[in-house]
């Protein structure tokens, strides 16, 4: 087998390594596995769509551009806090700009009890040990590139318990923002977050551009809910325009665990969005809902993968997309129902909307069930506004802009309506609205 | 108000309009009659600007505009309500929003200033006393779960938000039983004023025993065959619609 070559990316980032000191270097476990990982993804390089889980987003563009890693002024940028506000939201704040940890937008003072929040940056500086297993992680398969990346080159992130029984609704805000630097930047983003038995939280994530720039961000996280845990994670996307974003989440639910994630995708150039979740523990419940809105020429990923492997577990996944102008979305939603997870429950609804000729949305939903009992259901589809809907609207006045916006609005909206924080419902309703062109 | 001449449509390829001409003065109610496939639905359609009807021939001036040149969303603002046969379920989208929104949007096309949220519930409280619905139906999706007679009650109240010039009631008795029927006349009956022209399509006769028309006109084949005041709905009753037929040699044939 021939060596591939290695492209501009590859070699920006594979000498930046040999420069850039990462926290937590020092630590021989920790040195050993950003090592091992970097010569991984340096050998095998960025996929190509002949790779299934790359196959409708092509990475030859990015290949051919060069990062800087890491930020040394990340500290002293300018960021517009408006750009991440949310009214009627209170709860912790940590928030990272350009991939650094910035104390200054935070707010991590009398944080609830129960609650250990922290930046990895920190946590690596005091007892390491409880993130070895995260951390010391290798990516095998051929999709993984970017998760190998992350673990060669991340040196900031979350780390974020919540103590057994403790309830932390706040919500708890991570904030990462993006902000114009002399160039293209690279960061690499690892979250740890563990909820204990019978822990509760409210989470939510905001990715966000202060001015114009064509950043890559990476982020890898990892969630664990104990026994009897209930998360409730929102995630509200709005990359700058240029920017592209790769993020991996893998939650791993306990017994009697619950789960319910919201994702509103509206920023970014190039977008990606692995979300891996094993119900490991009988009677695990997993809601997961996602709408995207692209335009431009923006191109957006999710591949999110479901894994029933006890008795008795259920998972119910809503997603929502709209492409307009010559965007491009995908989704696809594979759940498994491995051999004895007898009892499971498995739904999916995949509804697209195409609002123009030139944009393309690839949808496709998988079930494999090896499994006795198993109530399933599925469905995909990719279709136009409502003629009739249009015409109602616009006999009673409405200009047909904001009439495509209303309905596209509504079309989406259905995702929202089981957010249960009322501030935060009404925050992703305003984005989306705002993100809408009404004219 | 409104001048209807010689108007020739397609829809499909296919002529259904061929030469209808009428006239509507404000204060007005004017019924339009006819068995089915004569080109009534075709005819609110045609007014309210909706996809896929083309017209051929003929002109329709509206207060001195273009009718037929207009936008559906700037016919409305003109003052052209089309009351729906089918009204839309959009669920998604909160009633109330949607008539503000409705609302403001024909504002401000026509220049004037926007109602705020407290204005606009004033306003909408007003109408919801007139018309006798209650305000449940306003938290609720639009038409979304309707009854038949929720979603005809729903049009004539969103006639009363937007105070339209010229209300066009297309088969608004259809699907109704008779309860139904007299609050639906009812409401309409409390927007008649002498500013505001009514063109009320119908089938049955039935709809005028509580919309009382000043004209009645009789379509078949795309044109109007026959005018007169509201014993003309009477006739048609007792006769049906082939005693028109009869009298119109040029129609037996079409109507056949």
């Amino acid at each position: 087998m021939s060596e591939p070559q290695r492209t501009p990316f590859v070699e920006s980032l594979q000498d930046a390594a040999a420069r850039v000191q990462l926290a937590g270097s020092g630590i021989g476990w920790l040195d050993a596995a950003r090592r091992e990982n970097l010569e991984a993804f340096v050998a095998a390089g960025l996929p190509d769509t002949r790779t299934e889980a790359w196959k409708y987003t092509a990475l030859r563009a990015l290949g051919q551009r060069r990062f800087a890693l890491g930020d040394a002024q990340a500290a002293a940028r300018a960021v517009d806090a408006a750009a991440f506000a949310l009214p009627g939201v209170d709860g912790p704040v940590l928030a990272f700009v350009n991939g650094v940890f910035r104390a200054d937008l935070s707010r991590l003072n009398a944080l609830p009890a129960g609650l250990d929040l922290q930046p990895l940056s920190q946590a690596l500086r005091g007892d390491a040990e409880p993130l070895r297993f995260a951390l010391s992680r290798h990516y095998r398969e051929g999709g993984d590139a970017f998760a190998r990346l992350n673990a060669a080159l991340a040196g900031d992130g979350v780390v974020l318990r919540v103590a057994a029984g403790a309830k932390v609704l706040g919500p708890v805000q991570l904030v990462f923002v993006g902000a114009p630097a002399e160039g293209d930047l690279a960061w690499h983003l690892r979250h740890v977050i563990e909820l204990g038995e019978g822990a509760e939280l409210s989470l939510v994530e905001q990715h966000v551009a202060s001015g114009a720039q064509q950043h890559l961000g990476t982020q890898v996280a990892d969630i664990v809910l104990r026994k009897g845990a209930r998360l409730d994670h929102v995630t509200l996307q709005q990359a700058a325009a240029g920017g592209t974003l790769v993020r991996r989440d893998s939650l791993h639910l306990g017994e009697d665990a619950q789960a319910r994630l919201h994702v509103l995708e509206l920023g970014g150039a190039l977008v990606r969005h692995d979300l891996h979740a094993t119900l490991a523990g009988d009677r695990a419940r997993l809601a997961t809902g996602g709408v995207f809105v692209l335009r431009g020429r923006q191109h957006m990923d999710t591949q999110m993968a479901i894994r029933h492997q006890a008795l008795d577990t259920a998972s119910e996944s809503v997603w929502r997309g709209v492409a307009d102008e010559r965007s491009r979305g995908v989704y696809r939603g594979a759940i498994v129902v491995a051999p004895g997870a007898d009892g499971s429950d498995a739904s999916l609804s995949s509804k697209n909307l195409l609002l123009s000729g030139q944009a393309e949305i690839d949808t496709k939903p998988e079930l494999e069930i090896y499994a006795d009992e198993v109530k399933a259901a599925h469905g995909a589809t990719v279709g136009q506004l409502d003629e009739r809907s249009l015409f109602y609207l616009r006999s009673r006045g409405i200009p047909l802009g904001e009439a495509r916006a209303m309905l596209t609005a509504a079309f989406c909206r259905a995702v929202f309506a089981s957010v249960s924080h009322g501030g935060l419902r009404e925050a992703l309703d305003q984005r989306l609205m705002a993100h809408l062109p009404s004219a | 108000m409104l001048k209807i001449e010689n108007l020739h449509a397609r829809v499909e390829g296919k002529d259904i309009l061929k030469g209808l001409t009428l006239t509507v003065n404000p204060g007005e109610v004017h019924a339009i009659m006819g068995p089915n496939g004569a080109g009534k639905s075709t005819l609110g359609n045609v007014l309210s600007g909706r996809d896929g009807y083309e017209v051929t021939e003929g002109s329709v001036i509206f207060n001195g505009v273009d009718l037929l040149a207009l936008e559906p969303e700037a016919r409305a603002a003109a003052g052209v309500f089309l009351a729906f046969q089918y009204p839309v379920e959009i669920p998604g989208v909160n009633n109330t929003y949607f008539l503000r929104a409705a609302l403001n949007a024909q504002r401000k096309q026509r220049g004037e200033p926007e109602l705020d949220s407290m204005q606009f519930l004033k306003l909408v409280r007003e109408k919801l006393k007139i018309m006798q619905i209650s305000d449940e139906l306003l938290h609720r999706a639009v038409n979304e779960g309707f009854s038949g007679g929720e979603k005809k009650r729903n049009e004539i109240f969103q006639m009363a938000v937007l105070e339209p010039k010229l209300a066009i009631l297309d088969e608004t008795d259809s699907g109704l039983d008779i309860d139904a029927l007299k609050q639906v006349a009812q409401g309409v009956n409390a927007l008649r004023s002498p500013e505001r022209g009514f063109l009320v399509i119908t089938h049955y006769q039935r709809l005028l025993d509580y919309i009382e028309p000043d004209f009645v006109h009789v379509l078949a084949d795309g044109r109007i065959v026959q005018s007169g005041d509201k014993t003309l709905a009477l006739k048609l009753e007792e006769q049906g619609y082939a005693w028109v037929a009869e009298k119109d040699p040029a129609l037996s044939g079409a109507s056949a």
